[in-house]
């Protein structure tokens, strides 16, 4: 394995993801934190939400922020690198097996949830004050599915930026992001859906559901949540079988 | 010492189509196959056998969708090739990804430049790619950056480059990392005379130190101009195959006279033949060729052969011995049709 080439691509993505860091962010912090003012001030301190909201919200708005982030990090230049103007081309002719890009591509992805889910859970603590409660019991379970969460989302990247062609973006943030969010049990707990019963078998598909539940019993155990352990055993599926479908499609996409 | 190229009975066919950028945008189909399924099949590349001694510049010379960019595209390991093999030096190029990327350098029909970086920054991270100590890829970018005068444009993005300067630098990324083998498609197209003419010299400054260079193009002159060697490939088949000279000697005559009458008959044809000096003549439509040893000294006759076959004559168009005649000879079409 060629890690001179490996590092030089990653230098190469950490180079551009800086210049292109104002923009990343507003795209994919935005809705959470205005999500965090909104419900986690606006409604708590005019009453309408219970003040033991604050804790419920922080871990799935860090999953959720996580998830976007590691997705549209990965799979945006993707889907623009393999278009009409073939950009990725120079890389997949660097001295390196090609399925070492998409590896790399999955790392960079990694590290950008990463810190998009540490900056949001300290922003969204600043904005919420006092009461969030957080309260993590067991660090290297927390440490283990925030990791998880991180691979799922980039791993999720690679396989979406490798299938979806640039005229769908518009379709994959409406017919997949979208859904994802709102059946991710992002603002309840999976718990919440109990009167659904229907809709709570059919969200278990959903991989956000295992991120959201996942940091919500590892950092905030108060509130109801899926066993950490369980949810730590799905979301190695998950990144597993995006990591193979990931790489089958950046081979197909790759050499013709 | 320098690396050689090599193919045998190379074979491609796509069941799906190829990526626009592959330079599969004007494809042959001489393979497609029918049937109710209407399977995708299209044969690019059939039996292509082509042996580039090291330290050549070697020409493919031949129309869009002749299967110049898709044999460039098995030789640099980005398109799978259906069967029979291709090697550089002594690698095989599907088997040996890795070791065969370390030896070529390739400047791809469109530019598929980094539109993140700056031209610099491309460059630079290029150099990074292949191992280039950071010193040295900062001087190399900053010495290839002035020899394509790209210089006074060097920090910016290259997304509002025009389309000759992205060549320029595409060219110039390909060679950062010194590669033994350049693979060129179309380095031309897009580029003004000048610039055409500073890149020649550039190519065959690059040949002189031993490298080899592989080279597609459609413009004749070009192939003429640069190439030891060149092999012509039309609908995936190489049809000739040598020196530009021992090419344009193989052609009947030579010289090429076109013709256009109103109305061209058996008679006219035989008339023709029997000038002097004409060894060749087919007729097609109202357009008659004639290939002969000479060209201006036989418009007499032809004139003459024209009104006793009681007929028009409304063009003659003589070319001297060429590469483009060669091919219009092989393939009775015209290289630009």
């Amino acid at each position: 394995m060629n890690w001179t080439t490996f590092f030089a691509m990653l230098a190469r993505d950490a180079h551009v993801a800086r210049r292109n860091l104002p923009a990343l962010l507003t795209q994919t912090m935005l809705q959470p934190l205005l999500y965090t003012f909104v419900f986690g001030r606006v409604m708590i301190s005019s009453g309408m939400m219970a003040p033991s909201y604050k804790g419920m919200l922080v871990p799935g708005i860090m999953g959720m922020s996580m998830v976007l982030t590691g997705i549209q990090a990965v799979s945006m230049p993707l889907i623009a690198e393999f278009q009409f103007t073939r950009e990725i081309e120079d890389r997949l002719l660097a001295p390196m097996r090609i399925e070492w890009l998409a590896v790399e591509k999955i790392l960079a992805g990694m590290v950008q949830a990463l810190a998009s889910g540490t900056v949001v859970v300290v922003v969204a603590w600043l904005i919420l004050g006092t009461g969030v409660g957080l309260n993590v019991q067991q660090p290297v379970l927390f440490v283990t599915v925030v990791f998880l969460v991180a691979l799922f989302s980039a791993s999720g990247g690679l396989a979406l930026g490798c299938t979806v062609g640039q005229t769908q973006i518009g379709l994959m943030f409406s017919l997949v992001l979208a859904p994802m969010i709102f059946f991710g049990c992002v603002y309840y707990p999976w718990s919440a859906l109990a009167g659904f019963p229907i809709i709570q078998k059919l969200v278990l598909l959903n991989p956000l559901v295992y991120a959201s539940e996942g940091l919500r019993g590892t950092m905030a155990p108060q509130y109801p949540h899926i066993p950490a352990l369980t949810v730590a055993g799905a979301l190695v599926v998950i990144d597993v079988v995006l990591i193979v479908t990931g790489l089958k499609q950046f081979n197909a996409k790759a050499v013709s | 010492m320098g690396v050689g190229v090599s193919t045998k009975e190379l074979r491609k066919v796509y069941t799906s189509p190829p990526p626009m950028a592959m330079g599969a945008a004007g494809f042959s189909m001489l393979g497609t196959r029918g049937g109710a399924k209407k399977a995708f099949e299209i044969v690019a590349l059939d039996r292509v056998s082509l042996e580039i001694p090291p330290g050549e510049i070697f020409g493919l010379l031949g129309p869009n969708g002749a299967g110049k960019s898709t044999t460039i595209g098995i030789l640099t390991t980005r398109v799978r090739p259906t069967g029979g093999q291709a090697r550089i030096g002594e690698y095989d190029v599907w088997r040996q990804q890795v070791e065969v990327k370390r030896l070529i350098g390739v400047v791809q029909q469109r530019p598929n430049l980094d539109f993140a970086l700056t031209a610099r920054e491309i460059l630079v991270f290029h150099g990074a790619y292949y191992g280039v100590a950071s010193a040295e890829r900062v001087r190399r970018a900053t010495e290839l950056l002035e020899r394509f005068q790209l210089t006074d444009r060097a920090n910016e993005l290259v997304r509002g480059f025009s389309g000759g300067m992205m060549q320029r630098l595409s060219i110039a990324r390909a060679m950062m990392h010194d590669p033994e083998v350049l693979f060129l498609d179309e380095p031309s197209t897009g580029l003004d005379p000048q610039t055409r003419l500073l890149l020649w010299e550039i190519i065959r400054e690059y040949n002189r130190s031993g490298k080899t260079i592989l080279l597609t193009t459609h413009n004749m002159e070009e192939a003429d101009a640069l190439c030891r060697r060149i092999a012509i490939i039309d609908h995936g088949h190489v049809i000739a195959q040598g020196t530009p000279a021992e090419l344009k000697a193989s052609i009947p005559g030579g010289y090429l006279l076109r013709l256009r009458v109103s109305r061209s008959s058996p008679e006219l044809v035989e008339r023709l033949q029997r000038l002097p000096g004409v060894t060749e003549v087919r007729a097609n439509g109202n357009e008659v060729d004639l290939y002969a040893d000479r060209g201006g000294p036989l418009i007499a006759g032809i004139v003459g052969a024209v009104s006793e076959a009681a007929t028009e004559l409304h063009d003659v168009h003589i070319s001297e011995p060429s590469l483009e005649n060669l091919f219009l000879h092989h393939t009775g079409r015209s290289l630009r049709q």
